[in-house]
């Protein structure tokens, strides 16, 4: 029979072998429902985790898209993750990167045909700040009303999809656009563009950032009060109350810069690879990074690891849908259970399998 | 008063990971008799209990119950048999009255209205009236302990266990309680009875076994017995008491001043105009029953909660609007009661708790950024001083012994040069060397200039090393005075006296 024992003390070890066994278990596990779906399983893992990297064909293409896509899910995750340890869970990155986008955009256009350098840096100002203004609302709603803020942000993030619509309809629309829908291509604009910064890396600004960020954030988090204090609120919210950490306080910083930092990827999205306001701006980064974070064990350096992870499954995923023609729903449910294995072995850091005889009764 | 030989244990072992709670422990009581269980925190009289009562299985060992084989697997075949018990920490749904909360408990509970009367009649008839329409929510903890007894006087027990019974309870409580065990032990009813208060059981039990490190050392009759010499079986040295500092007091370091807070904490007890202060050198003993609004008090003190400036003041400076660190910067000092998620965090090392109230009277944070070096240090300081049994700074704090880390936290306070200390139940859970330990390293304190507030619940602690006395009821503090000239009564009076109970009115 099977025993769980708590472990003392939970184990190094396994805080980092746990990604890498849930990584294998969805290999299994994946490679078994694409058999079911009557694909080569082999075939398949193949062409999600190897083929984006290193076949001949494709390889130029799908490299670059590795760090365009891990950026701004590194960015985002690494602000959810400080919340997330604090035990405040900011579900609405999706809305703040929208929002950061828009008013990043919105500061460019209305100086639009300025053509000076500090239009580019006065559009990352404006983008963290729409971020940042986007997630104030629940956590000021949570520290004043003691709303959830769970359910406050996510559902702001359809209010700013909405937004977004009417923007791309109306307000930032391409007036030489010829009445489509969208806003002027920023990335066409050389004082606003993102361009990438060496040819065939897909390196952009938002990739820089991210690593910074991530460097930042670990040091944050090893070395300085602050990270201490959001450990010590996650873990235990009264002895944080005993040190002197003020919850509300909290809830406004972890809440703020999760937001500045979705606002900021959305900034560097928009002029970058999006290249413009549209209706379908958005693709579910701020979504996919909450599963980055957790992925990640809410630390810095795993999140960056994670989000190349799940950017190449991204990758890899299109490009099985294209040459094998798996449905896209059967790689979705592959991401889910990456999602879904990494939870469920998690247990093995803080408990222990005993086998255990049957007592005799 | 006594009869047949109503449980014999024998020979009872039971082994955990690492430890062995019970050693071959073999004892009897007989129909009628009060028996004592007695042993410091650790020495496995819970264990011992737990058997009995079905929670837990011995390795090894019989019992027999009225001349029958008794191996109860559950405890509901343990109450099947005849036996009931009384737990420390009770088991009440604060949201649901008494009624339904006796219901509970029960295999086949009858319509509510007759368990209603039934309740009415056992509480009349042992003198511990309660009514069961009220909400448990409501009661204090003298009168929770009674729904937990009388839940298990309905189910007619031959052998009633009753876990620390007093340490919720006022003298006057008390002295009601054992006046009802004392009655039920004439009608033939065994009690066992668990605790450490040696006064106690000199004046209510028959006969004591005591235990130490799982093993009976020694059985006895109280009454023959010196309450000194029966805790020198049950620790297995001599004990030596802490010494008192007779210097002349300083000038006042703390002054609370019409502080009145509502409780934060759910069904919690608000502080009412709470006013004393505290001289250097001083320690004021706080008692009074748990739940009389000592949680809160400490929180109004620490700076957890918050207040008008003037209603807290350290060294004349009004700070009951300032914070935690604020005050630790003007020198307080403050230990919760609860060791685990409040005073420390369970999965954090012992170098990362001792940042946790360390940070601003040591010095560990240059600029925002933590000076891990120096934690350590300081950790390891606590560690060596205060003899933390731990193979290392580096464990998590859940990893350690409640007596242990109760060592570790107290003595991070302690530690930090403080000039007001104020500590909320010391030694609670912590064995009798560890707190004599405790209690000496906090006289030493206020020899060198702290004023200290201790609330405690253990009598005997305060009225050792208090210089003055008072006791919380109901969120109201008492005017203190000093110890020496104290009656055991007086001191039951200020903590609230009898909270209404009557004595036992049944004539047989």
């Amino acid at each position: 029979m099977l025993r769980l024992e708590k472990r003392p003390s939970p184990s190094r070890t396994w805080q980092w072998a746990t990604p890498v066994l849930a990584v294998v278990l969805t290999m299994i596990a994946g490679g078994i429902m694409f058999a079911l779906l009557g694909k080569d399983p082999v075939e398949a893992i193949r062409t999600i985790f190897w083929d984006p990297l290193f076949n001949p064909q494709f390889a130029s293409y799908s490299r670059p898209q590795l760090l365009v896509k891990a950026g701004p899910l590194i960015l985002i995750a690494v602000g959810l993750s400080l919340g997330f340890r604090a035990g405040i869970w900011n579900i609405g990155a999706e809305g703040q990167y929208i929002m950061g986008a828009i008013f990043a955009a919105g500061v460019g256009l209305a100086l639009y045909p300025v053509e000076t350098r500090w239009v580019f840096p006065l559009m990352v100002v404006a983008g963290i700040f729409g971020g940042w203004l986007w997630a104030m609302i629940p956590a000021v709603l949570k520290t004043r009303f003691n709303t959830n803020e769970i359910l406050v942000s996510l559902l702001l993030v359809y209010v700013a999809q909405n937004i977004l619509a009417s923007m791309s309809l109306g307000l930032l629309r391409n007036p030489e656009g010829g009445g489509f829908p969208g806003s002027r291509n920023l990335g066409q604009i050389p004082a606003m563009a993102n361009p990438e910064l060496i040819a065939g890396t897909g390196m952009h600004w938002g990739v820089v950032a991210a690593f910074v960020v991530v460097i930042a954030a670990y040091v944050l988090l090893q070395r300085h009060i602050l990270g201490y204090h959001i450990k010590l609120a996650g873990q235990a919210p009264r002895a944080a109350r005993f040190a002197g950490v003020s919850p509300a306080k909290l809830t406004v910083l972890c809440m703020g810069i999760s937001g500045a930092l979705a606002g900021m990827a959305g900034m560097f999205e928009v002029t970058g690879p999006a290249g413009q306001i549209s209706i379908d701006f958005n693709t579910g980064y701020g979504f996919t990074a909450i599963i980055v974070a957790f992925l990640g064990r809410l630390n810095p350096i795993g999140i960056l690891l994670a989000g190349l992870l799940m950017a190449l499954t991204y990758i890899g995923g299109e490009l099985a849908s294209f040459m094998l023609s798996l449905p896209s729903a059967a790689i979705q449910a592959f991401q889910g259970m990456l999602l879904f294995f990494l939870l469920a072995v998690d247990l093995l850091t803080n408990y222990r399998i005993r086998l255990k005889k049957r007592e005799i009764a | 008063m006594t009869g047949n030989e109503l449980l014999a244990v024998a020979g009872v072992t039971k082994a955990y990971p690492g430890v062995v709670a019970n050693s071959d422990v073999s004892f009897q009581i007989a129909e009628g008799e009060i028996h004592a269980l007695l042993g410091e925190n650790g020495a496995g009289k819970s264990t011992l209990v737990k058997m009995i009562y079905g929670l837990v299985k011995p390795d090894a060992g019989t019992m027999r119950f009225r001349g029958q084989a008794y191996a109860p697997t559950e405890p509901r075949q343990a109450r099947a048999t005849g036996v009931a018990m009384v737990f420390q920490h009770f088991s009440l749904f604060e949201a649901l009255n008494v009624a339904e909360n006796v219901a509970l408990g029960m295999e086949n509970p009858p319509p509510m209205r007759e368990l209603s009367s039934r309740i009415k009649a056992v509480s009349q008839e042992y003198g511990l009236p309660l009514d069961p329409g009220r909400m448990v929510g409501d009661l204090s903890a003298g009168e929770r302990q009674r729904v937990e007894i009388i839940r298990c006087l309905l189910q007619d027990p031959k052998l009633l266990i009753m876990d620390e019974p007093t340490s919720v309870l006022t003298p006057q409580e008390v002295e009601i309680l054992f006046k009802t065990l004392r009655k039920l032990a004439s009608e033939g009813t065994a009690i066992l009875y668990i605790s450490h208060k040696l006064e106690e059981i000199r004046t209510l039990c028959d006969e004591a076994t005591i235990l130490r490190r799982g093993k009976v050392v020694a059985t006895c009759t109280p009454r023959d017995r010196t309450a000194r010499e029966m805790a020198e079986l049950m620790v297995g040295a001599t004990l030596t008491p802490p010494a008192r500092n007779t210097k002349a007091k300083g000038a006042v370091a703390l002054q609370v001043a019409e502080l009145s807070v509502a409780s934060p904490i759910p069904f919690g007890t608000s502080l009412k105009r709470v006013s004393f202060s505290v001289a250097r050198g001083e320690v004021l003993g706080i008692a009074g029953v748990a739940g009389n609004g000592q949680d809160e008090l400490l929180l109004a003190l620490s700076g957890e909660v918050r207040t008008a400036r003037d209603t807290v003041k350290i060294d004349g400076a009004g700070m009951g609007d300032k914070g935690p660190n604020d005050r630790r910067a003007a020198g307080l000092v403050s230990a919760p009661e609860e060791r685990l998620g409040h005073a420390a965090a369970p999965d954090m090392s012992l170098v990362e708790n001792a940042l946790l109230s360390g940070a601003v009277r040591q010095g560990l944070i240059r600029n925002g950024f933590i000076d891990w070096a120096k934690t350590a240090a300081f950790a390891a300081g606590i560690v060596k001083d205060f003899d933390v049994r731990t193979p290392g700074t580096h464990v998590a704090a859940r990893a350690l012994s409640g007596g242990n880390l109760q060592k570790f936290v107290v003595g991070r306070e302690l530690s930090q040069a403080p000039t007001v200390i104020v500590v909320n139940q010391p030694t609670w859970g912590v064995d009798a060397a560890a707190a004599a330990a405790i209690r000496q390293a906090i006289l030493d304190r206020a020899a060198d200039g702290a004023a200290v507030v201790v609330i405690s619940q253990d009598l005997d602690e305060l009225l050792e090393i208090a210089d003055n006395f008072a006791a919380l009821n109901e969120g109201r503090l008492t005017i203190p005075r000093p110890v020496q000239g104290l009656t055991i009564d007086e001191i039951g009076l200020m903590m609230g006296g009898a909270h209404g109970i009557e004595v036992a009115h049944h004539e047989a």
